[in-house]
């Protein structure tokens, strides 16, 4: 491995200036789990790397009535021990809770996750599906970006140089509201989406007619999608099975997916839409405050 | 759970706890990457980012001038080879293909392919400086497919390379990538074939799959003034490893010694060697020890994997159930050199069977692949996928139960194989039956989408030499030291040998393994030969420690030794007297001091292993994906000496073998690039993946050691593709006849049935 400072500042002041120092090629580090790696195996050559663990504002995690604050760096095991969002954005903790094993969940953040911006990630599809926005801090200050227009391809994001993703808000709830997000592995641990997709409804009072849906779909394009046209049909609807496979067929011709060592393009296109309709399904059932049937992996 | 003869041993057949059991849990064995010298420096290797090309033109300066950096090597730092051939205990080496594979010499074969290597105080500066090696490389297309690459007009990868034919008659084949053809034939195959009502000929893939050992390879080497070379390193054979690094280097073999660190997996990949002559040479020439271990793209992309297949078998049997004929074609993928287990695979593809009348023809093919090696039963797996499928398929079509057709033809004492020779007693039926009464079988099978499938599967088991030297010690206890690398819990199926034979407890035996100086000679650990020959070993040591105790007693009795002999661990004379082993050793220095006992094993053959499996599974329709319901094997170990080790090497291979049913591959771009060189993307199974693996151990002695042992470690791995392409096509109505039956592939063959 190439040769690199460290630095560990406490405050995002002093991030923001470490990050935009001229001729220095930084990369900020939360969890690592991504970056190490790279840098190990040469695909990244930071000549500084900036440990943001430190810093308070992006270890915050609180719900309040603006709903969902989550520091950039808050690891994936503080999100799956979290009350509040077990019970109302679980979709998040579906994904925090698959993100690799428990050692890896002890560093990885969500933060990590969407800026290391893999087509597959598994927090991204849930952030899209529950309506997240990126705080991002900078040179010229601070500027919010909705989460499903962050990223930009693979491996590749909005991010400017000296730019610091702070924070992912994420709405407060809706009574009757449910999410889920579910992908398909080969095996059923310790591996890498093929397809994920993260659903979020809201359903009426009386649990049978969905009031507003969101979609995402990860693995199938460059960037994770939201499939809005998907999410729209299902607002109003009455809910039923040849609702939702209506909407998996309007998920599956917004995807471009390609075909590599996880699988074929054929194989992404069929299994979209497999997936759409368990994780709307999924998404259902708690919304209705029952429990869902779901094996990670299975 | 056992089927076993009643136990008429005191030590064979228990659990003791392992002798290496507490340097184990606690992490206090050493590995080769614990090997830490004075002075050591650390190297890296610059590898081939070409699946084929030729070498133009190496400059090293600008790795050599860097700071920290003490040696840089290439392939002129190794000796030319010439032609020659030679000898290494469990099969021929070509040197000059040994040579250019550990460092490239005029073409780079396969991506990953070693071309130089760099010493450095420390492994950062190392790999910084190989980057700057300037290779200048002219690049020719890639063979990548066994069959392509054997048509004319396929890119060669050897200039040299002429098919060595079967038949001598069949004159020069010209430039190829076919190293060698096979052919074995019995009875009159077409006279089979009319006598049959039902005939079923398929053709099968299966890919290339790796061993996944969790240790990657590793040597740390020193090369004295006096020209002695010391290794250490994780290896399946401390003595092929000495003179294979002896040969590539052209120093005297005895110049070398190897010392075999804990060894954290092999399955027969660690068998060849791919690092020490480096790290010697890199030693030599900086006059420090010098560590090198493999990073895991280096174990995936530059070692030896097993390799992958094309099939074709045809099979054709009379309407009450009986083969009258069978015929099968294959084409083994090499790698970048001849060797491909190809061989070994024609003469297990019918081996459990009675085949009256059978032709096979093999064919070894290189291909710009690492050079395949050995992986647990090589070649076997791959035919078993091919006839355990065709079988299954006949066994619908004539609407007969698939373990009595297996009882019907199933291979016994006196069947004579198609390659030629005669089975002695072996097990083959008795594991059929054990499945056939196991509660798995006779328990139904319900639910949608879910199947039962069986298969058999064979492994000859290999004898080789073996030495051990016994050393009795004044307490009563035995210090074994022996030359096989333990793999597998050997030092303790070794030492319940000698600890049964002298009647002692197996806690009383310390088991060493040792370096070559320190042992005699001894073959791999590979061929589930170990517990069988260096067993033999053991026993024949134990066998010259009672001989010489039955001297010491007679000497203290004052009588002729004819009087006396060793019953039930003591030594029994005349008129009634008995001395017991411990007591013996208290009075060794009062008898004339040490009792060594040494013991070698070379001629013992083995009988040839036999297992079937029966496996439920339940397939997602609309995925693809498997899972794995339950598992039963029963496999016929001879006699299981620990019981616990012969059910850890059932269940392991088991898992191995649905590793290759399912997910494992090599998967390569159109340029030779394998992508998915990590245990991300190479889907071994994890334990979310396997149920529990029931075990039904069945004992059918091998008359060819003392005991009757078998060895175990890999016909376990032979059946599970076959079982479980049985049972998808019981669960989903699609036979797959292409490894790995993956989600996608499965999907599609079910999306293609559905549609027709």
């Amino acid at each position: 491995m190439h040769a690199f400072d460290y630095q560990a500042p406490t405050t995002l002041r002093e991030a923001l200036e470490l990050l935009s120092k001229p001729q220095q090629s930084a990369r900020p580090l939360a969890g690592g789990t991504d970056l190490i790696d790279q840098m190990r195996v040469g695909r990244l050559t930071p000549e500084v790397v900036i440990d943001i663990k430190k810093i308070a504002e992006l270890n915050a995690l609180r719900v309040d009535s603006g709903g969902l604050h989550l520091g950039a760096a808050v690891p994936c095991y503080r999100i799956c021990s979290e009350r509040a969002i077990i019970d109302d954005y679980s979709a998040l903790v579906d994904s925090c809770r698959i993100i690799g094993g428990v050692q890896i969940q002890s560093r990885a953040s969500l933060g990590g996750n969407l800026c290391n911006s893999g087509p597959a990630g598994d927090s991204i599809p849930s952030l899209i599906a529950l309506q997240a926005t990126c705080l991002i801090a900078g040179p010229q200050g601070t500027r919010e970006v909705p989460v499903e227009s962050f990223c930009t391809g693979p491996g590749k994001n909005v991010l400017r140089t000296g730019e610091l993703l702070i924070e992912l808000r994420m709405p407060r709830r809706a009574p009757h509201s449910g999410s889920h997000y579910r992908r398909m592995i080969p095996r059923n641990e310790m591996d890498i989406a093929v397809v994920g997709v993260g659903a979020s409804v809201q359903l009426d009072a009386t649990g049978k007619t969905i009031v507003a849906a969101r979609l995402a779909l990860g693995a199938v394009a460059p960037t994770p999608l939201y499939a809005e046209s998907a999410s729209q049909l299902l607002a109003g609807q009455p809910v039923s099975d040849a609702l939702i496979a209506k909407a998996a067929q309007a998920a599956r011709e917004i995807v471009k997916p390609i075909s590599d060592m996880r699988g074929t393009a054929e194989y992404r296109v069929h299994v979209t839409g497999v997936l759409v309709q368990r994780a709307l399904q999924a998404a259902i059932v708690r919304a209705r405050g029952e429990a869902c049937d779901y094996r990670p992996g299975h | 759970m056992s089927t076993g003869q009643s136990r008429k041993y005191k030590v064979i057949g228990t659990r003791p706890v392992r002798h290496d059991g507490v340097d184990k849990v606690t992490g206090r064995a050493k590995y080769g990457a614990d090997v830490r010298l004075t002075g050591m420096l650390y190297a890296a290797m610059l590898r081939s980012p070409h699946a084929h090309a030729r070498i133009k033109r190496i400059d090293t300066s600008k790795a050599a001038a860097v700071p920290g950096v003490r040696a840089v090597v290439t392939s002129a730092d190794l000796p030319e080879q010439g032609d020659r051939i030679v000898e290494l205990g469990e099969g021929a080496a070509n040197m000059p293909h040994l040579s250019s594979n550990i460092l490239a010499r005029d073409k780079v074969l396969y991506r990953g392919h070693a071309v130089a290597a760099v010493a450095a105080d420390n492994i950062h500066i190392a790999e910084e400086a190989v980057k700057l090696i300037q290779v200048e490389y002219e690049i020719l297309p890639p063979e990548m497919d066994v069959v392509k690459a054997m048509r004319s007009g396929a890119s060669i990868l050897h200039d040299d390379l002429r098919t060595e034919f079967a038949s001598p008659s069949s004159g020069d084949s010209g430039p190829t990538n076919v190293a060698k053809q096979y052919l074995f034939e019995k009875g009159d195959v077409a006279a089979g074939f009319s006598r049959s009502e039902v005939v079923v000929e398929r053709e099968f893939d299966t890919a290339t799959v790796h061993q996944g050992y969790i240790e990657p390879h590793n040597a740390t080497a020193l090369w004295n003034p006096d020209g002695k070379i010391t290794v250490w390193m994780s290896t399946q054979g401390a003595f092929s490893a000495r003179q294979q690094t002896a040969e590539v280097l052209r120093v005297p073999v005895s110049s070398v010694k190897v010392v075999p660190m804990e060894i954290g997996g092999g399955f027969g990949g660690k068998i060849p060697i791919y690092l020490p002559p480096v790290a010697a040479v890199l030693s030599r020439k900086s006059g420090r020890p010098v560590k090198l271990v493999m990073q895991r793209a280096d174990v995936f992309e530059a070692t030896g994997p097993t390799p992958g297949s094309h099939i074709r078998l045809k099979m054709g049997v009379s309407k009450d159930g009986k083969i009258q004929a069978a015929e099968a074609w294959m084409a083994f993928e090499a790698g970048a050199y001849p060797g491909s287990p190809v061989g070994m695979a024609c003469m297990c593809v019918f081996a459990c069977y009675d085949i009256p009348n059978g032709r096979i023809e093999g064919y070894d093919v290189c291909v710009n692949r690492p050079r395949t090696f050995a992986y647990r039963a090589p070649g076997s797996t791959h035919v078993a996928f091919a006839i355990e499928s065709v079988i299954d398929e006949i066994c619908q079509k004539i609407g007969i139960d698939p373990a009595e057709f297996r009882l019907k033809n199933g291979a016994r004492e006196g069947t004579r194989r198609v390659d030629g020779p005669t089975f002695p007693r072996v097990g083959m039926v008795e594991t059929v039956e054990a499945i056939k009464n196991s509660a798995h079988y006779r328990t139904p099978l319900t639910g949608k989408n879910r199947g039962r499938g069986i298969a058999s599967g064979f492994w000859f088991n290999v004898g080789l030499k073996s030495s051990v030297t016994a050393t009795v010690n004044n307490d009563g206890t035995v210090s074994l030291v022996e030359g096989s690398t333990d793999i597998g819990g050997t030092r303790t199926s070794i030492a319940m040998q000698l600890a049964e034979t002298l009647g002692i407890a197996a806690e009383d035996v310390n088991p060493t393994v040792a370096d070559t100086d320190s042992v005699g000679y001894t073959d791999i650990t590979g061929g589930s030969r170990v517990t069988f020959a260096t067993g033999i070993a053991a026993v024949e040591a134990a066998k010259e420690i009672q001989r010489q105790l039955v001297e010491r007693a007679a000497l203290l009795w004052d009588c002729d030794p004819k009087a006396a002999c060793y019953v039930d661990g003591g030594v029994q004379g005349p008129d009634g007297k008995r001395i017991g082993f411990k007591e013996l050793a208290e009075k060794l220095h009062l008898t004339g001091g040490a009792v060594i006992g040494n013991g070698t094993s070379s001629a013992a053959q083995q009988g040839g292993a036999f297992g079937t499996h029966c496996v439920d599974l339940e397939v997602d329709p609309d995925t693809g994906k498997v899972q794995i319901l339950r598992y039963t094997i029963a496999q016929d170990a001879g006699t299981a000496i620990h019981p616990s080790y012969v059910e850890g090497q059932m269940q392991g291979g088991v898992v191995q073998g649905i590793g290759w049913a399912l997910n494992e591959e090599y998967f390569y771009d159109e340029q030779g690039s394998m992508r998915n060189a990590t245990f991300l993307d190479y889907r071994m199974p994890t334990t979310y993946d396997v149920p529990m693996i029931d075990t039904i151990i069945v004992e059918v002695p091998d008359p060819a050691h003392p005991y009757g042992v078998r060895g175990v470690g890999e016909v376990p791995i032979c059946p599970p593709p076959a079982a479980i392409a049985n049972a998808i096509r019981a669960a989903v109505g699609v036979r797959m006849r292409e490894l790995p039956m993956s989600p996608p592939r499965l999907l599609a063959e079910i999306l293609k049935a559905q549609t027709k």
